[in-house]
């Protein structure tokens, strides 16, 4: 009975264990030829007792030596496992008969009786050894298990200080390095998703991603590109992947075990959840971060426009009421105080426009998105400017009656559209008409302001929408050109796009979009008496 | 037409002092008897003492919120109140015009938009106390609110009704800003109040039954983001 290897297996099912010990095949597998120098020795012992005891034959009775015998076995299970052991019960019955029944040197046994004695001997032998080398391997397993809770523990605390990903790295690779003997390589994401590839010795790139994308370990010994130098094991979060290890092992028939597999997955998990630990406290920082410069400049923008805004309403009013005075102010005097109101309504809209283009560009503008008729709007900004056009542009407007409802912040399309009207106004000659229109397409509703004036200077139709850009640069017109740019910014924060154009038949043309949804269900209340008597009547 | 036929006592409640100079300058050019106070405590205390016809008030003050102010007035008093606030404030608008306020107006302002408002809110208020007028008339439209009858340039006009209840209620209620949420609560009943889109559909076919030119309404007036007006 030589049958070398496969002991766990036999073992695991007589001690009724789990696979668990598996585990000890990976120390034994690399050094198979000393299993036979095991057996040799566990023979060698035997034999040092048959030898010992030779001389002392007349002193010992056999059953003595038939219990010295079975030390023998004991001592071979202890040390050299069970496969041993039983070689070791077999030759000591076996030399027994050979050396110390009579006749000696031979397998013939003159008393019978001796028959019982080889029989119970063998049978005593081979229980204890199985037992003993049962125990002797149930205590490395337990030994093995512990270390691995051990590691597994150390991992965790580790990285339960680490704060930077660079440390988990580092934890990682030593542990990787201790417990499974692999040089590891990490692969963490950048701020983009995409994952940091070194040139390093057998990593590689597509099976990286490809580990990261699928979330499956790819490469050596595993089922994509097995003959791959290196492992390459995802390190998989509850959130997602975040990023991917690859391990170059010293002795990569370690991992077919299961339980070394499942110890390197776990290892994996605990690092990928520390990754995200930190990935998200960081996102919290950046967050707390973010809020307070927003509050700052929330509370910065306020103070300004309030600092601001206050002396400019009292310059405008106050130049207003000049005109109010008894006795009233002489014709040259009524045109300044008319002058200085101008100036001073004209320097609002100018910080008007720059905070609101600060409040636009800080990103995060709270849309009031409500559903509603374009109409109120166009009317509404139309009114807003009824000053500026009485009498100077005759206004046409052309909304088709079926206009879908639309999804946007009133205010602030309304200042898109007042301030493209502004600008119909400002650059074209007292007397031409502007018209505002708009279209429902497909996906959205188109909405334009058009004018007859000399239309958008040629070449810079795009250029006209960017901060501080002028149609024309020497121009007397006042204004710094931030109108457009809000336009944009508002316009592109509803989810549409704004273009200018020269009409071929001349006058520019300003298109913006807003995009069409499902507008709600209107119910109509179900009572009809009032109804029912206007009816009557009419 | 001018503060001759009706001369009144206006109340100014304004922390800034330029302003509250040029308000005063505006109002007593149209000789009408103006008091100031700088805060809400002090505002409250004036009103109560002086009896103004009218309060402006300004929303931002130094010891307290104008909504506060209004909350204050409203216990005891049903005298006109005429917002200022800066032009962004369309959430601070909605809120004093809910807790009471009348009429609002965003800084800056001219002198003669200040006067048209105040003019308009001292003629309405006097009327306020005998709403009993069974037949309301603006433009070319007739409202006769005992038949339930809509004409326009003498024809019967068809309303839906609750065209007929929108229109009634904002008529009731000349020159005066009625939020969105004040109207759906008036013409649909409280379950409706978040459905402001409601509110503007319905405005739209009130325009396009009674308004010449539905887009440039001279009535039925859009307040943007804070509700609407009806101008007579």
């Amino acid at each position: 009975m030589n049958e070398p290897a496969r002991r766990p297996d036999t073992v695991a099912s007589m001690t009724d264990h789990r696979p668990d010990s598996d585990d000890l095949l990976a120390g034994d597998d690399p050094a198979r030829p000393r299993d036979w120098w095991l057996y040799a020795k566990s023979v060698a012992v035997c034999g040092a007792v048959i030898l010992v005891t030779a001389p002392l034959l007349h002193v010992l009775e056999p059953s003595n030596i038939v219990m010295l015998l079975l030390l023998a076995v004991v001592f071979s299970a202890l040390r050299y496992g069970r496969g041993p052991a039983v070689l070791a019960a077999f030759v000591s019955v076996a030399a027994f008969d050979f050396f110390d029944v009579a006749p000696r040197f031979t397998f013939a046994v003159s008393d019978v009786q001796y028959l019982v004695t080889f029989v119970v001997m063998l049978i005593v032998a081979l229980v204890i050894g199985q037992l003993t080398a049962g125990l002797t391997y149930q205590a490395r397993v337990a030994t093995r298990r512990e270390d691995r809770v051990r590691a597994l523990y150390e991992l965790s605390r580790d990285l339960a200080a680490a704060l930077m990903p660079e440390q988990i790295v580092e934890i990682g690779t030593r542990m990787l390095q201790a417990e499974f003997e692999a040089r590891a390589v990490f692969m963490l994401l950048d701020d983009d998703d995409r994952l940091v590839v070194p040139a390093a010795a057998g990593v590689d790139a597509g099976l990286a991603n490809w580990a990261l994308a699928h979330a499956e370990a790819a490469g050596q010994g595993t089922g994509t590109q097995p003959a791959s130098a290196m492992l390459h094991v995802p390190l998989k979060a509850p959130v997602r992947v975040r990023g991917v290890v690859a391990l170059a092992l010293r002795n990569p028939q370690r991992l077919k075990v299961p339980e070394q597999r499942r110890l390197l997955d776990t290892f994996a998990s605990l690092l990928a959840i520390a990754l995200e630990r930190i990935h998200y406290v960081d996102v919290a920082q950046k967050t707390t971060v973010q809020m307070e410069s927003e509050r700052l400049r929330n509370a910065l923008l306020g103070a300004i426009s309030h600092d601001l805004r206050t002396p400019l309403a009292a310059l405008a009013g106050m130049a207003d009421s000049l005109q109010l005075t008894a006795p009233p102010l002489a014709p040259a005097h009524a045109e300044i105080a008319q002058a200085l109101r101008e100036a001073a309504v004209r320097m609002n809209a100018l910080v008007n426009n720059l905070l609101d283009m600060a409040r636009l560009e800080s990103g995060r503008i709270a849309l009031n998105l409500q559903w509603q008729p374009l109409e109120e709007v166009v009317g509404s900004a139309l009114r807003s400017l009824g000053a500026l056009f009485a009498g100077r542009h005759p206004i046409k407007v052309a909304l088709p009656p079926d206009l879908p409802l639309l999804r946007f912040d009133a205010v602030l399309i309304e200042r898109v559209l007042a301030n493209l009207l502004e600008n119909a106004a400002k650059y074209t000659h007292a007397g031409s008409a502007i018209s505002v229109g708009a279209a429902a397409t497909r996906d959205s509703v188109e909405v334009w302001v058009a004018d007859e004036g000399p239309g958008l200077p040629p070449g810079r139709e795009a250029l006209i929408f960017e901060k501080f850009e002028r149609g024309r640069k020497e121009s007397a017109t006042p204004g710094v050109g931030l109108g457009l740019a809000i336009c944009r910014a508002i316009v592109v924060a509803h989810g549409g796009g704004i273009r200018g154009e020269t009409l071929p038949e001349g006058g520019a043309r300003f298109v913006f979009t807003l995009p069409r949804a499902e507008p709600p269900r209107i119910d109509e209340p179900v009572d009809d008496t009032d109804n029912a008597g206007m009816e009557a009547i009419e | 037409m001018s503060a001759s036929e009706a001369p009144g006592k206006v109340l100014v409640v304004e922390d800034e002092a330029e302003i509250r100079r040029f308000i005063r300058l505006s109002l007593q050019a149209e000789s009408l008897d103006v008091s100031e106070a700088e805060g809400v405590q002090r505002g409250l205390i004036e009103a109560g003492t002086r009896r103004p016809d009218l309060v402006v008030l300004d929303l931002g003050l130094p010891d307290g919120d104008g909504i506060d102010f209004i909350r204050g007035l409203r216990t005891w008093s049903e005298i006109p109140i005429i917002v200022l606030s800066a032009r962004t404030m369309e959430a601070d608008k909605i809120a004093a015009l809910d807790a009471g306020a009348d009429d609002y107006l965003v800084k800056p302002f001219g002198t003669g938009e200040l006067l048209a408002r105040v003019r308009a809110q001292l003629r309405r208020h006097p009327r306020a106390s005998a709403d009993a007028a069974s037949v309301l008339e603006f433009g070319d439209v007739r409202i006769d609110l005992v038949h339930r009858t809509v004409e326009r340039a003498g024809a019967a006009l068809h309303l839906t009704p609750i065209e007929y209840r929108l229109l009634t209620h904002l008529a009731s209620h000349p020159n005066r800003v009625l939020t969105h949420p004040q109207l759906l609560r008036a013409v649909w009943g409280p379950s409706h109040s978040e459905d402001t889109h409601y509110v503007r559909i319905y405005m739209g076919h009130l325009r396009a039954k009674l308004e010449a030119d539905p887009s440039q309404p001279q009535h039925l007036i859009t307040e943007l983001g804070v509700g609407y007006r009806f101008v007579p």
